[in-house]
Order: C-alpha cells, then sequence, then structure tokens
C-alpha cells in the first residue's frame, strides 16, 4: 500500500467496521430483500450493514490523512489466560461438574494476572467454590452437576 | 386513559415497595451497588450484567427494584472512596475527590461524608419527585406516537446518545450500527425466518444482551484492568465526628440545590454520564464562590454540589427509559434488557399496564435513597477494609459470577463462549478508542426500530417520506440532525485549522 496509515486506531477500527458490515450485508444476501413497502428479513440488515460499512470505509479514508495516536499496547498474555479460562469454563462444565470447572477457571484466569501465587490461588478456589456452590447451587436451585457425573 | 390520580399512585407505589420481598430487594440492590461503588475495576455496568440471569426467577417488580438499586447504589458508594482515600470507586466520583479528599487530610473527612450523605439524599428525594411529576404527562403524550414517531424518536435517542459521548462520532455511529446489526441476530419477528444464526439452532432467540454486556462491560474490562499496573495506597486514618458544623451547613445549602437542579436537567439528556453532571455542578460553584482559588484545597461547597448533581442524574436518568423505553445509556439499556427477558415490551404503555410495577420502582427508589443514608454512614468502616482486597483476587472472582451467569441463561456453554467473543469484541474494540455504550443502545433499540420502520413504511405505502411529513416525527428528526451537524462543525473547523497551520 502506498498511502502511509497515520492514525493506526481509525485503520483498524474502520477495517472491523467495514469487515463485519459487508459480512453481514453478504450473510443478507440469503434472505429475501422485499420492498419498502414490504420489508423482507433482509431489508433492514442490508441497510444498516452497508452504512456501517461506508462509514468503516471512512475511518480508513481518514485514517490516511488525519493522524492519530498509536495503539497502545495489547497485553496478550491477559488477553489469552482470561478469555482461555472462560473457555475452558464452558467446555468443562458439562463433563467434570462445576467445582473442577471453577477451580481451572481460577487457576489459569489468575495466572494472567501480575502475581501468581500457588497457595493464595488454591485459598481463593477454595473461597469460590464455596460461594458459587452455596449461591447458585443451594440459594438459587440451578441444574448444576457439582463433579463429573458417575 | 383515565387518570386514577397522583396520590392514588403513590399509595400503589408505598403498597409495592413496602413489601417484605421488595424491601429486601432494594436493600441487597443498595448494598450491592454501594460495594461495587467503592470497588474500584468493578463498575454497574459488569454488575447488573451479572445479576440479569439471577433476576429471571424474581418476577418484574423486584428485579428491577434491585437492579436500580445497585445503580444509585453505585454512585453513593464512589463518593465514599473519593473523599477516603483519594479512590473514585465510580467514575462520576472523580470530581469529589478533588475537594473530599482534601478535607479528608485535614481532619475533616466526617463532615465531607456528612454533606455527601445529606445532599445526595435530597438530590435523589428531589429526582425521584421528578420522576413522579414527570412521568406520567409524558408517558401520556409518547402514548399517542404511531409508528412514524416511535421511530424517530429512538433514532433522535440514538444520535443523541452518540452526539453527547466522547470521543470520534464516526466511530461512535458505527457501534451503534455494529449493535443494531447484533441485535438482527436470531428468527425475524415479521417473517419468522432465521438471520445471521450460522445455523446455531441456540442463537435463533438472538444473542442475550446478557453475552453481550458481560463481555463488553465484564470481561473486556479485566483484561484491560490486567494490563494497568497493581497499586493501593494502604489507609489507616479514622472517622471521627460526623456531624457537620453550622458553618458547613450553611455554606452548602445553596450548591446542594444548584447541584440538585443541574443533575436532574443532564440526567435527562442521553448519553450524558453524570459524570458530566457531577463536573458541571462542580464548575459552577467555582465560578459563583467568592473564593474560587479555594476549590481543590478542600471547600465544603466542592463536595456538595458534585455529589447532589450526580445522585439527581441517577435519578432523572430513569424518565427516557421508563415513560418513552428509550434507554439513554447503557445502564438503562441493560434495565430495558431486564423489562423484556421479563416478557414486558418497555414503553409508555408499561405505566397504565403494569401501574405496580412502575409505581412500585419509583417509591422504591426513594427508600433506596434512604437505605443508603443510613447503610453509609455508620458501615464505613467496613467499605474502608474492602478497599484492601487486591484485584488479584477480585478478577477471578468477577469472570467466575460472569459465567457462571451467562451459562445459566440457557443452561448451555454457548453463552459462556458469547460473552468471550463479545469481551475479545470489546477489548479490541476499546484499544482503538471505540466505546462499548452506543452498541449496546444500538443492540437494545435496533429491534424496536426495525419494526417501527417497517410498520411506519405499511402505512406509508412504502413512502418513507411520512417521516418528515408528520410533525412529531419531522422535530424529532429535525433535532437529532441538527445535533449532529452542531457536533460536526466545530470539529470540521478545527481540522481546517489543523489543516491550514500544517500547510
Amino acid at each position: 500500500m502506498t498511502a502511509h496509515i497515520r492514525s493506526p486506531k481509525d485503520f483498524w477500527s474502520g477495517l472491523i467496521f467495514a469487515g463485519l458490515g459487508v459480512a453481514f450485508v453478504a450473510t443478507a444476501r440469503n434472505y429475501p430483500l422485499g420492498s419498502a413497502l414490504r420489508m423482507g428479513p433482509a431489508y433492514f440488515p442490508t441497510l444498516v450493514g452497508g452504512l456501517l460499512t461506508m462509514l468503516g470505509l471512512v475511518l480508513i479514508g481518514r485514517s490516511a490523512f488525519v493522524a492519530g495516536e498509536p495503539i497502545a499496547r495489547i497485553g496478550l498474555r491477559a488477553l489469552i489466560l482470561v478469555l482461555g479460562a472462560l473457555v475452558l469454563f464452558g467446555y468443562l462444565l458439562e463433563i467434570t461438574g462445576l467445582i473442577p470447572a471453577i477451580a481451572a477457571l481460577v487457576f489459569v484466569s489468575a495466572a494472567g494476572g501480575h502475581e501468581f501465587e500457588f497457595r493464595e490461588v488454591s485459598i481463593l478456589t477454595v473461597v469460590l467454590v464455596v460461594m458459587a456452590v452455596g449461591i447458585f447451587y443451594y440459594g438459587l436451585g440451578m441444574p448444576l452437576d457439582l463433579g463429573p457425573r458417575l | 386513559m383515565s387518570d386514577p390520580g397522583l396520590f392514588h399512585n403513590l399509595i400503589l407505589g408505598f403498597s409495592v415497595a413496602l413489601t417484605p420481598m421488595n424491601l429486601l430487594y432494594c436493600f441487597i440492590g443498595c448494598l450491592l451497588g454501594t460495594l461495587i461503588g467503592v470497588l474500584p475495576g468493578l463498575g454497574p455496568f459488569a454488575t447488573i450484567a451479572m445479576l440479569l440471569p439471577i433476576t429471571f426467577n424474581l418476577g418484574p417488580t423486584s428485579a428491577l427494584i434491585m437492579l436500580a438499586g445497585i445503580y444509585y447504589g453505585a454512585q453513593y458508594g464512589g463518593s465514599t472512596t473519593s473523599i477516603l482515600v483519594n479512590l473514585p470507586g465510580e467514575s462520576s466520583a472523580v470530581v469529589t475527590c478533588l475537594d473530599g479528599y482534601q478535607m479528608a487530610r485535614q481532619g475533616r473527612a466526617g463532615p465531607a461524608l456528612a454533606i455527601a450523605a445529606i445532599g445526595s439524599f435530597f438530590a435523589g428525594t428531589v429526582g425521584t419527585l421528578m420522576i413522579v411529576l414527570f412521568a406520567p404527562p409524558l408517558a401520556a403524550i409518547a402514548l399517542k406516537f404511531g409508528a412514524p414517531e416511535n421511530f424517530s424518536l429512538m433514532l433522535m435517542g440514538l444520535v443523541m446518545a452518540v452526539v453527547l459521548a466522547h470521543g470520534s462520532i464516526v466511530k461512535a455511529i458505527c457501534m451503534v450500527l455494529l449493535g443494531i446489526l447484533f441485535g438482527s441476530v436470531g428468527t425475524d419477528v415479521d417473517s419468522g425466518m432465521e438471520r445471521f444464526t450460522m445455523g446455531l439452532p441456540e442463537l435463533a432467540d438472538g444473542i442475550s444482551i446478557v453475552g453481550v454486556a458481560l463481555g463488553m462491560f465484564g470481561i473486556a474490562e479485566i483484561i484491560t484492568n490486567l494490563e494497568l499496573k497493581e497499586k493501593r495506597e494502604i489507609f489507616t486514618s479514622k472517622v471521627k465526628g460526623l456531624m457537620p458544623s453550622r458553618e458547613d451547613l450553611k455554606r452548602s445549602w445553596a450548591p446542594i440545590l444548584r447541584g440538585t437542579g443541574l443533575g436532574a436537567v443532564f440526567g435527562l439528556l442521553p448519553g450524558t454520564h453524570s459524570i458530566i453532571a457531577s463536573f458541571t455542578a462542580y464548575t459552577v460553584e467555582k465560578k459563583l464562590s467568592k473564593h474560587p482559588e479555594k476549590f481543590g484545597t478542600g471547600m465544603i461547597e466542592g463536595v456538595a454540589a458534585p455529589e447532589s448533581a450526580n445522585n439527581a442524574a441517577a435519578q432523572t436518568y430513569f424518565i427516557p427509559m421508563l415513560t418513552l423505553g428509550i434507554p439513554t445509556g447503557a445502564v438503562m439499556a441493560l434495565m430495558l434488557g431486564a423489562l423484556m427477558i421479563q416478557g414486558i415490551t418497555p414503553g409508555p404503555q408499561v405505566m397504565t399496564s403494569k401501574p405496580d410495577l412502575f409505581w412500585g420502582l419509583i417509591v422504591s427508589m426513594w427508600f433506596g435513597n434512604l437505605m443508603l443514608v443510613i447503610l453509609n454512614l455508620p458501615l464505613i468502616g467496613i467499605w474502608i477494609k474492602l478497599l484492601t482486597i487486591p484485584y488479584r483476587f477480585l478478577f477471578p472472582a468477577i469472570l467466575m459470577f460472569c459465567c457462571i451467569g451467562s451459562y445459566s441463561l440457557n443452561n448451555a456453554p454457548i453463552d459462556v463462549y458469547m460473552a468471550g467473543l463479545f469481551g475479545l469484541l470489546g477489548y479490541v474494540l476499546a484499544k482503538l478508542d471505540c466505546e462499548p455504550a452506543p452498541l449496546l443502545l444500538g443492540f437494545v433499540l435496533g429491534p424496536m426500530m426495525e419494526e417501527n420502520l417497517r410498520r411506519t413504511l405499511v402505512i406509508s405505502r412504502g413512502d418513507p417520506s411520512v417521516l418528515i411529513t408528520r410533525p412529531i416525527s419531522a422535530a424529532f428528526l429535525l433535532i437529532a440532525a441538527a445535533a449532529l451537524l452542531l457536533i460536526i462543525a466545530p470539529a470540521m473547523r478545527a481540522r481546517r485549522e489543523q489543516a491550514f497551520a500544517e500547510g
């Protein structure tokens, strides 16, 4: 690309918006568009998605002319560990039950913090398990398995 | 509409709000609100989103009473830590730090807290009264609106929210549009066709607002917070002597009145956070003072005015949501979400079709404010202790509540993954200076706008000009256009000047 990106924040957000806009408009082509008189399921999303794509392109265009701040460092470690802990929880919950899922969630996410001390995190896990079982299992009567179903 | 009279309505409200269960939920809400107001790094958005799934079992009135308590309780709790440890637990309490903390350093934390409490309670009472007085006539007008008016009103609401949000307008508009698109995922109400579900049967009912809110506010916030170095001062000062002196009261009553008035007006505007209300109130006091130079050194006016302002704003903030069904901020979007989850269509008809919910909620707000005064002052010691909980213990707990909460929506892991997906999106977009609140507004309003646009066009036989030929609808659109122009014009001017300067 010959044009220089002077505002990376505008450029990347524009790319995300335009990309999602195009994705919605393209998907909407599978549904009947209808007419203004009888708006089909695709009518409104196509309108909104088209507008979003346009504005996304405006942001991309603007990024070549108007200077902006650089993007702050992405905290990849926290991002991966927090989201990983969440996915792990969702995956484990129906296999191993609530208690192991919470333990996994707490240990993995805590590793995303600044300090990680095994003893401290273990105590935290016990406290949170007691809270969760008390509130959600006994208090609210949620249909959860506490441990693996045998 | 037969008007049963204000008195009758209030009696109904009291009878609902004073049931032991509702008092309990109001209390729980205020307690939780204060708690999160005190704890930095956990805001009302994430908390309300976390509790939304739990409120499914409560019934709409109790659910809203509790969620409302969380919101205004947080506004209240934020001031305590501002004064005592110079740490605003809630963003709107930043202004209170300026003079409140200075007063605490001079050993006058007690009077500062007491004035903040008195001001907040007064403002909360006035704000609640304003809802009582203005909500019925507003709703009566809104009930006459047809589909074109509703569509234009929602459009205006979104435009105002964008205009008054801080940061780039284009990005805020994009966030609204993206929110509307996410809102359209699921079964189309008109044709019964499934849209954008990517073949996932779990998405047939649409993306849950809980997942969006938990992800964009709760999870994205955790990841952002973890990047910051944890720093917390250890604070061990005792609060002694709560009573403000006669001099304090004499200096405070006028700022409390002015702050309340300003806050009440700012609360009505879409998109303004109560921080603007408290900041404006502070600036006004400084301008009016005979000693503006002393502000920032522990002036009690600098505590009284902003604290009253943010609490008044927190109450009147409910008016557009309750009367028009238009959320003017993220918290109200969540409240609307809570209503819809309970099967109630938000809008002006709520007041007449569910008077117990409407008036019960309003009266409970006043009780909530009373509880906050009683709750906060004697328990200050406990709140301060809570501040010493390090974030490394808090965030796994928050994450756990987010996960279990989203799982409980359908007892399926898909909602947990959805929250994670929106957490990722929210985090990345926040890095690119895109605020999450407009997305949430678009998400909630999108389906209603589509429905009203569809009905408008059916009525007008496909002619969109009906939106500008019906006077009320045209007025809304005109206001929206004017607001948009007003905000774009100075920006363009500034950019032109900048270009000239560079040339």
